[in-house]
C-alpha cells in the first residue's frame, strides 16, 4: 500500500507542508480567512526543527493501529489502509494521542481541543491525494510503496 | 468452529475482531447481561452531561454484529461454565456448547459495608449505562450529590454531575485526589482545578455511619445529600472462571495467549483478568479499555488457531476533567524530572537508563512518543533526553531509529 515517507536528508524545515495541509483542511477557499482572519487552521503534519535536522511526520496509518484499537468511543477506525477519525464520535478524551507513537494524533486548537485531527491522506477533502507531498517544494515527504 | 464470548465490552469486541481476522466462517454467539448493542463505558459520565448522544454511546458501527456474523444473546446472563462439557448455562435456563469460550466479564462496583448504608435511598454506582439512566431520572438542578470515591470514575461522575447541580461533596480516604494515578503536586493542581467549578472535597476521611439523607464523617462533620453514587472501587467478576476451576488470584490468570491457567479452550480478557505491568514486572489489574481491547483481540487470533501474544502492558490513562487534561503511563518509582507552571505539569520518571513512567498534565500534546519510550524499552542514552524534557519529539531519537520509525516500509 501507499504510504507517505520521510526523507529527512532533503527536509528544508521550511514548514510549507504545515501551511498547505492546514488550508486544505480548513474547508476555506481563500488562504487569507484559513490563516489571518480569525480561523487559525490546524495542520495534521508537524514538521520538527533541531538544529540542522529537520522532518515532517504527520499519521503513518500503521497496520497494528495502536489508536484505533485505544479509541474508547470507536470514533477512530481504518479503513482500506487509511485510518479515519470520525469527529462527531470523538469526545476529546486523548486516550489516542497516549497511545500514537509518532505523536500525530493532533488536538485541535480550532475548537479548543473538544476533538481530536490527524492525517487522512486528503482523502477526506477535494484534493484526493497528500498536498503536502504535492506541494514540498524539495521531495522530503513522499507517498509511495516501499 | 463454535466460538462463545461472555461480554459485550471492549474485549469482547477485540476478541470479535481478532477471531474474524482469521475465521470468517466460524459460529460466534456472543452473551451479555446487559441489553444494550455494544457501547462504550467511559463514555456514560458524557452521556449524563448531554455531551453523547444515544447512537454515540455505540461502541461499533450498527452493523457490526451483521457485518462479523455475531449471534447475540443480550440480557442473558451466565451462570456457570462447565469446562469439561464445554458448555455455558444461563439464568433462563439455556446451555450454550462452545469449541472456544472467552470469559469478558470485566468488574463490577466495590461497596464497602458501612452502617445505616439501607437506609439510604438514592443510592447509585457508576459503571454501566443503566447506572447513569437511572441517575438522571433523579437528578435535578436543586439535587444535593455525594460521591465516594475521588478516583477516576467518581471525579467523572462529578463532571458529568455538575452540568446539573453545583451542589457536590467527593470524599476520599486518600489524602489526595485520583491517587491511582497522579502523585501530590498534581493531584493539587487537579483538585483547585476541580474546587473551581464548585465541588467540594473531604479528604482523609471516610463515612462513619449514613442516614437517609446526610453521611456522617469520621472527622465528625456531616454531610447532607439527597443523591449518593458509590465510586470507591471496582471488583473483576471473576467467580465463573474460579467455579469452573481457572486460577485466580484478584483477577483470573492467563498465560500470554490470555488461555485461563489451569483450562482448555476457555479465554479470559479485559477487566476480569491480571496483565505483567512490563515497567514493574507485577501481575496487576490494568482495567483500562485499550488493554481490554487488546487482550480480547489476542485472546480471539489464538482462538482462531493463531499464536501471538499479549506481552507489552502498561498502566496508562488519558482522562480529563473540566477540560483540565491528564496522560499518565508506566511506574513512577525512579529518578524524577519535573517541571510546573502551577497549570501545566510534566513528570518523567527513570530507571536503569529507561523511561518507566510519566505525568503530564495540560499541556499533553504528543505523549505518545513517551509511552513509546516506554513500550519499546528504548535506552535514553541512545537518545537525546534533554530535548525530550522539554517535550516529546521524534527529533529525540537516535537518525538510525528515526528512520526506521519513519522512511522504512511498515
Amino acid at each position: 500500500m501507499k504510504r507517505v515517507y520521510v526523507n529527512e536528508e532533503r527536509c528544508l524545515g521550511c514548514h510549507l507542508c504545515e501551511y498547505w495541509c492546514a488550508y486544505a483542511n480548513s474547508g476555506e477557499k481563500d488562504i487569507m480567512t484559513a490563516f489571518k482572519l480569525g480561523k487559525d487552521a490546524t495542520p495534521r503534519i508537524n514538521v520538527e526543527d533541531d538544529g540542522d535536522v529537520h522532518f515532517a511526520v504527520q499519521c503513518r496509518h500503521c497496520d497494528d493501529t495502536p489508536c484505533v484499537k485505544a479509541c474508547i468511543t470507536g470514533a477512530l477506525s481504518c479503513n482500506d489502509g487509511v485510518v479515519e477519525i470520525n469527529r462527531d464520535k470523538c469526545v476529546g478524551c486523548y486516550t489516542c494521542v497516549l497511545t500514537c507513537p509518532y505523536g500525530c494524533i493532533v488536538i485541535d486548537k480550532k475548537n479548543g481541543g473538544k476533538t481530536v485531527t490527524k492525517c487522512e491522506l486528503c482523502t477526506d477533502n477535494s484534493n484526493g491525494e497528500p498536498v503536502c507531498v504535492r506541494e514540498c517544494i524539495n521531495g522530503a515527504i513522499v507517498f509511495e510503496e516501499r | 468452529m463454535n466460538y462463545v464470548i461472555i461480554g459485550n465490552s471492549a474485549a469482547a469486541i477485540g476478541a470479535i475482531e481478532g477471531i474474524r481476522a482469521y475465521d470468517k466462517d466460524g459460529s460466534v454467539t456472543l452473551i451479555s447481561d446487559e441489553k444494550y448493542f455494544t457501547y462504550s463505558r467511559p463514555l456514560i459520565s458524557y452521556w449524563l452531561k448531554n455531551s453523547v448522544t444515544d447512537e454515540n454511546m455505540k461502541y461499533r458501527d450498527p452493523d457490526f454484529y451483521e457485518k462479523n456474523n455475531v449471534t447475540t444473546m443480550l440480557g442473558e446472563t451466565v451462570t456457570a461454565i462447565s469446562a469439561n462439557e464445554k458448555t455455558v448455562t444461563t439464568a433462563s435456563g439455556k446451555t450454550i456448547a462452545f469449541d472456544k469460550l472467552l470469559c469478558a466479564t470485566g468488574s463490577k462496583p466495590f461497596v464497602p459495608k458501612t452502617e445505616g448504608y439501607e437506609k439510604v435511598k438514592n443510592v447509585f454506582t457508576f459503571m454501566k449505562f443503566d447506572d447513569a439512566k437511572a441517575i438522571k431520572e433523579v437528578l435535578t438542578a436543586d439535587s444535593k450529590v455525594l460521591i465516594v470515591g475521588a478516583g477516576l470514575i467518581g471525579l467523572k461522575a462529578a463532571e458529568a454531575v455538575h452540568e446539573y447541580t453545583e451542589n457536590i461533596t467527593v470524599i476520599d480516604l486518600a489524602d489526595r485526589i485520583l491517587s491511582s494515578i497522579l502523585d501530590e503536586d498534581a493531584a493539587k493542581i487537579m483538585q483547585t482545578h476541580i474546587s473551581d467549578k464548585g465541588v467540594t472535597f473531604k479528604l482523609g476521611t471516610s463515612v462513619k455511619v449514613f442516614s437517609e439523607n446526610s453521611a456522617e464523617l469520621q472527622n465528625g462533620e456531616t454531610v447532607d445529600f439527597d443523591i449518593l453514587i458509590m465510586a470507591v472501587g471496582v471488583r473483576p467478576n471473576t467467580e465463573l472462571v474460579s467455579a469452573a476451576g481457572g486460577k485466580v488470584n484478584r483477577g483470573i490468570i492467563t498465560d500470554k495467549t490470555q488461555l485461563v491457567d489451569g483450562l482448555k479452550d476457555i479465554y479470559a480478557a479485559g477487566d476480569c483478568t491480571e496483565s505483567i505491568d512490563i515497567t514493574t514486572g507485577d501481575s496487576k489489574i490494568l482495567a483500562l479499555l485499550p488493554n481490554a481491547f487488546l487482550q480480547g483481540e489476542v485472546a480471539g487470533k489464538n482462538m482462531a488457531g493463531n499464536l501471538c501474544y499479549y506481552v507489552n502492558a502498561i498502566p496508562m490513562n488519558a482522562i480529563g476533567f473540566f477540560g483540565l487534561h491528564i496522560i499518565t503511563a508506566g511506574s513512577y518509582t525512579g529518578d524524577t524530572y519535573v517541571v510546573t507552571d502551577g497549570e501545566n505539569y510534566k513528570k518523567l520518571i527513570t530507571k536503569d537508563d529507561k523511561l518507566v513512567g510519566f505525568i503530564l498534565m495540560g499541556d499533553v500534546d504528543r505523549a505518545g512518543i513517551y509511552t513509546s519510550l516506554i513500550k519499546e524499552h528504548i535506552a535514553l542514552s541512545e537518545c537525546n533526553f534533554d530535548l525530550l524534557k522539554d517535550k516529546p519529539l521524534m527529533a529525540a531519537f537516535s537518525k538510525i531509529r528515526r528512520n526506521k520509525k519513519l522512511a522504512e516500509s511498515h
